[in-house]
């Protein structure tokens, strides 16, 4: 049976919601799941991590060091609790993962699998390579599999569970050579595109740069970014660096909404992570409604405002 | 001080990505490849540096077959003084080309390795760190800004919660990010230097490497493609489901 | 704004890493070597590497790289697959097809000997030959202007200049612009296939074809696709004339290819001759419909499409050659116009032209010639050359398909090839340039094309999709109009902008209502095929090179 250890992300005493998503693949790869949380004291995460459904225990690093946590001072301690019987150990796809993981892996001497976006079993999975344009099914070998999740492919488990906490102490040898200074929450202007979690695209059936203002109102009253077709960047309604699309940015927010756009392929090849698609387009036969989950035909110039104030 | 850039060979990222119908993989015959997009701006970076002189020599490292030649004479031309070509014809992964890469930093005694975050074809997001972790040195992903001081880096990471600042001990491995900087074009006479600057080739077993147990791929096919959702008829219907789903 | 730009100084530069500027290249090293002296040699290509823009058919015939490298098959050259049957058709309607018995297959068009290769595949095997005798390749730059030392008749060609790069729409540097710099050379060799942008400037600066029929020129569109294994019969060659074009008309000719390739690869493509006459004919659409006839529909179906591309080709043939040689340089391959229209081959031709070239420059510079002169041996080579008694032969083809059409056209040309050897006692001779051959908009019959399925047939944008097109967005638009007003004021209420149809890569669109009509330029689809540069009726929009590397990128194509 698998015996598997979650590592635990979490800021100012807060469990980060990356975690139960990770726990949905410990939940499919099946086995005895543990969650771990490094902290410089971390009861308050380690209360919330045992409330999720699955989880058999938690365990508390608590060591100063920990407090600003850096990849070279949690990789060794986890190494220490990888090396007690664990057969995975996973960690959320997010930056804190990323940076994470193959240090820890590197430590095991595995080799890591990035991105899980599903499970065929112990040590099968599937994972994006090129940009998300091959789904690759992989093997893993002998060993610990050492894995990082990707969010988009799996759904928070429920909060049903009742998990006994453990403080542990691990003995490993924390470096110094990496010292945190500071860390900058992002400005609360409009979000940046490439990475903003919600974002609102334009397209050449606004008309003109002025008429893009409608776009603005409705991204900025819901926190989305704003992005354009190729033919809105085209025709010169708003500048080239908001093209959204293959040879533009390719991004994959939680919730994308096109309007007037029609969807040409290029489009479409830069929006198809995106977690929901919303097309408001006039025109029916529009390309874009194959994809979008949430279509609305009308005329954007009344949808907009409309929506805009609805929301 | 010393930087060593490790830069791939990958599938041009301009290049429309086809699966074999067989489900072997991807079509790479015939096709443009050009250096990791994240390799170019770890160069650019380091020519930076070199240009505020921070950085002294700049040696580009690749793993790869014949072809990879190609790759380090664009690295030359990006302004590396020398390079050093791994040859290995098969597939390498993470783990096994950080063992090899730890094994040129020692060797030349590098203070810096710098490494795109990812390369474009596998996406794995995992050799810098684990060079790193091979090395016991500090790491600085997701870089969107550098600064060399003395003995010591100051770097500026792109995390989810923002932008992060370490501070970290040399020798260390940075990875870039996309905003790190903007590559240069390269210059035709610049091309036709790197023609001349010398290479050096080495196997694993000159380094001592012996490649790690890989992932298997058992399988590769196209994402499958997204299917048609349900037309609203209102504005008020579209916003109750936005609303259902927690997106807004 | 000046600026400083740094100067390199070669023997020769080959403009165009294609068939004939690296045969070229090959060639003069070979003659050097042979002398045992040095002729420095560079190529520069506006592809992001060599093979990026190329695009042929293509059935190969041999004979040039035989001449090139006798030893190609050693080398390893990418010619696998050899012809293994041929078959032409009549297609007299969506559905209906006859098929031509062999005995009346005219000489032009059998394929013993032949392969089916990819040219771009081939290109990046020249270049790798190119390179290991010694000859510098640079991909990714693109030849912008000739450099021209002024003096009499229109002076002396010194090499050419690469285009800047980083130059915003707007035209002003951007923080990482660069100069582009200058190749100097005692000659160059404009190899830049049909319609070269140099190519027609220096045809037009020396009047290159002052005593030539004007160029006559087709837009060829190809697709590869890969079809299921029991599918694929590699070798297998087929040719079809008529539908959706025209059989016994000439207003609108052409005619489709399918060869079977390697890898379960079959590739499909429809040529049309730019001398169409309907406005609003658009030769994409025309394209996709010909994939439902079932005679190409058989191929096809079960299968994927995994390319697309589209690239104008030379066919006028012999009689529209212009002059070959100006002071300091000389026109090869399809720069010239030596594609062999009867076999619907060029790449043979381009081959030798490039190799006659070579051999002409190597000759006057190994015996001291210092350059800039307009060396008439070249000329005088071709003459002497299996290559002009095959255009010879071949020169009434396309005039008479013209006067005659497909069918009787091609009657008269299989009694031309196969009873008289291609020597017809007289040339047929077309004057008429193909951007004067539409008729007004109002005289001519709106075309309805059915919808894409999705399956066989697609539409543009998802095509172009398929030829991996980039550009750097931002940077001046390399489709100039000389007068912006032209196609609003004249061209949309004459031929309802023909631009928007016969462009195969959807840059050109007439967007807006009423007096807000525009016409809009998506510059960053083109794939660099030049039809717009010849058909515009107005001949009011010039094709320049785009910042080096843009345009499309291609794999075996």
């Amino acid at each position: 049976m698998s015996k598997i250890l979650v590592i635990a992300e979490h800021a100012e005493g807060k469990l980060n919601a990356s975690v139960s998503k990770t726990l949905a693949v410990a939940e499919k790869i099946g086995g005895e799941t543990h969650v771990a949380v490094l902290a410089a004291d971390g009861a308050a995460v380690a209360a919330e991590a045992a409330k999720l459904a699955g989880v058999a225990k938690v365990l508390v690093v608590n060591n100063a060091a920990n407090a600003q946590p850096t990849s070279a001072v949690l990789a060794p301690q986890i190494v220490e609790l990888a090396k007690q019987g664990y057969t995975h150990v996973l960690f959320p796809g997010t930056t804190f993962g990323k940076d994470l993981a193959p240090r820890v892996a590197a430590k095991l001497d595995v080799q890591q699998v990035s991105d899980i976006m599903a499970v065929h079993g112990a040590s099968s999975f599937d994972r994006p390579t090129y940009a998300g344009n091959a789904i690759t099914t992989v093997e893993a070998p002998a060993g610990t599999v050492v894995a990082t999740v990707r969010l988009a492919s799996f759904n928070a488990v429920a909060q049903t569970g009742s998990a006994a906490v453990e403080t542990v102490s691990v003995s490993a040898a924390l470096p110094t050579h990496t010292r945190f200074v500071k860390l900058e929450a992002q400005k609360s202007e409009r979000p940046d595109l490439q990475s903003a979690a919600k974002v609102v695209s334009g397209g050449r059936a606004l008309g003109s740069s002025e008429n893009f203002k409608v776009v603005y109102a409705l991204a900025d009253k819901i926190g989305a970014g704003v992005g354009a077709s190729r033919a809105a960047v085209d025709s010169g309604y708003v500048p080239n660096d908001m093209q959204v699309g293959q040879t533009g940015k390719i991004i994959a927010p939680e919730l994308y909404i096109a309007v007037g756009i029609s969807g040409a392929i290029q489009h479409l090849a830069g929006i198809k992570d995106a977690r929901t698609i919303v097309a408001i387009n006039k025109d029916p036969e529009a390309p874009i409604f194959e994809v979008a989950d949430f279509g609305l035909v009308g005329d954007l110039f009344q949808v907009l405002p409309e929506m805009t104030a609805k929301l | 001080m010393k930087a060593l850039v490790s830069v791939k060979r990958v599938v041009d990222y301009n290049v429309r990505i086809q699966v074999k119908s067989d489900g072997t993989g991807v079509v790479t015959d015939g096709v443009k490849h050009s250096m990791n997009p994240f390799d170019e701006i770890a160069m650019e970076e380091a020519v930076r540096l070199k240009e505020k002189g921070k950085v002294t020599e700049i040696v580009a490292v690749t793993i790869g077959g014949d072809k990879n030649e190609e790759t380090l004479r664009t690295a030359l031309a990006f302004g590396a003084d020398r390079a050093i070509h791994i040859k290995e014809a098969g597939e390498v992964q993470p783990l096994t080309a950080a063992k090899a890469f730890a094994a040129v930093l020692k060797k030349e005694g590098a203070q810096l390795f710098i490494a795109g975050k990812q390369a474009i074809d596998d996406d794995a997001n995992q050799t810098g760190q684990m060079v790193a972790a091979l090395l016991d040195i500090a790491q600085a992903t997701f870089a969107s800004k550098v600064e060399v001081e003395g003995n010591k880096a100051i770097v500026t990471r792109e995390v989810d919660a923002g932008l992060e600042t370490l501070e970290v001990d040399l020798p260390a491995v940075i990875t870039a990010d996309l905003r790190l900087n903007e590559p240069r074009y390269l210059k035709l006479p610049d091309i036709m230097k790197a023609k001349k600057k010398p290479v050096e080739t080495v196997s694993f077993a000159d380094l001592g490497v012996t490649p790690a147990a890989g992932l298997k791929t058992t399988k590769t096919v196209p994402p499958p493609s997204r299917s048609k959702g349900i037309v609203v008829k209102t504005v008020d219907e579209l916003v109750s489901a936005l609303k259902a789903k927690g997106l807004v | 704004m000046s600026v400083e730009r740094d100067v390199m100084e070669y023997d020769v530069v080959v403009v165009g890493a294609g068939p004939a500027g690296l045969s070229a290249a090959c060639r003069l090293k070979q003659k050097a070597a042979e002398a045992g002296q040095d002729i420095s040699v560079c190529v520069v290509e506006k592809g992001s590497e060599v093979g990026a823009h190329i695009l042929s058919g293509a059935v190969f015939e041999p004979r040039a790289l035989n001449e090139l490298f006798p030893d190609w098959k050693a080398k390893g050259a990418p010619l696998n697959v050899p012809v293994a049957g041929d078959e032409i058709y009549f297609f007299r309607s969506e559905s209906a097809a006859f098929k031509m018995p062999n005995l009346f297959v005219p000489k032009t068009m059998h394929n013993e000997g032949n392969y089916v290769i990819s040219l771009g595949n081939l290109c990046r095997w020249l270049a790798k030959q190119a390179e290991d005798l010694g000859v510098e390749i640079y991909p990714g730059f693109a030849a912008q202007h000739a450099i021209v030392e002024p003096g009499p008749d229109g002076g002396v060609i010194k090499g050419v200049q690469i285009g800047d790069m980083g130059i915003n729409r707007e035209g002003e540097r951007k923080p990482d612009f660069t100069p582009g710099m200058e190749l100097r050379a005692k000659y160059t060799l404009f190899a830049e296939g049909c319609r070269g942008h140099l190519g027609k400037q220096l045809i037009a600066q020396y009047q290159l074809d002052k005593d030539a029929d004007a160029q006559h020129y087709g837009i060829g569109i190809k697709e590869i696709w890969t079809v299921p294994p029991e599918k694929h019969k590699p070798g297998l060659v087929v040719h079809t004339a008529g539908w959706p074009l025209s059989l016994t008309g000439t207003d609108a000719l052409g005619g489709s290819f399918l060869y079977h390739f390697e890898n379960n690869q079959v590739v499909v493509g429809l040529i049309v001759d730019l001398s169409y006459t309907n406005p609003y004919l658009s030769p994409f659409d025309e394209f996709q419909r010909l994939k439902h006839h079932p005679v190409i529909r058989k191929h096809l179906e079960g299968g994927t499409r995994t390319s697309y591309g589209a690239r104008a080709i030379c066919k006028g043939g012999l009689n529209s050659l212009p002059k070959m040689v100006f002071p300091g340089g000389a026109l090869i391959g399809c720069d010239l116009g030596t594609l062999n229209f009867a076999k619907i081959k060029g790449s043979h031709t381009a081959m030798k032209s490039g190799m006659l070239a070579a051999e002409a420059v190597a000759e006057a510079l190994l015996a001291g010639d210092e350059g800039g002169k307009a060396l008439d041996s070249y000329p005088a080579k071709f003459k002497a050359s299996w290559l002009h008694d095959e255009l010879f032969r071949s020169r009434n083809f396309g005039p008479i398909m013209h006067k005659f059409g497909a069918l009787i056209g091609g009657a008269l040309n299989y009694m031309e090839q196969n009873w008289f050897g291609g020597n017809f006692p007289f040339t047929v001779h077309d004057l008429k340039p193909d951007y004067k051959s539409l008729k007004p908009a109002a005289e001519s019959a709106k075309i309805e094309y059915p919808k894409p399925d999705g399956k066989l047939s697609f539409d543009k944008l998802s095509s172009v999709f398929l030829s991996s097109t980039n550009h750097e967005e931002d940077q001046p638009i390399h489709l100039q109009l000389k007068d912006p007003s032209i196609p609003i004021a004249k061209n949309l209420p004459m031929y309802a902008e023909p631009a928007q149809r016969y462009c195969p890569a959807g840059v050109y669109e007439v967007v807006g209502e009423g007096d807000a009509k525009r016409f809009q330029i998506n510059a960053q689809n083109c794939v660099h095929c030049k039809t717009c540069d010849i058909k515009d009726p107005a001949q009011n929009i010039n094709w320049v090179a785009p910042e080096g590397g843009g345009g499309p990128n291609y794999a075996n194509m």
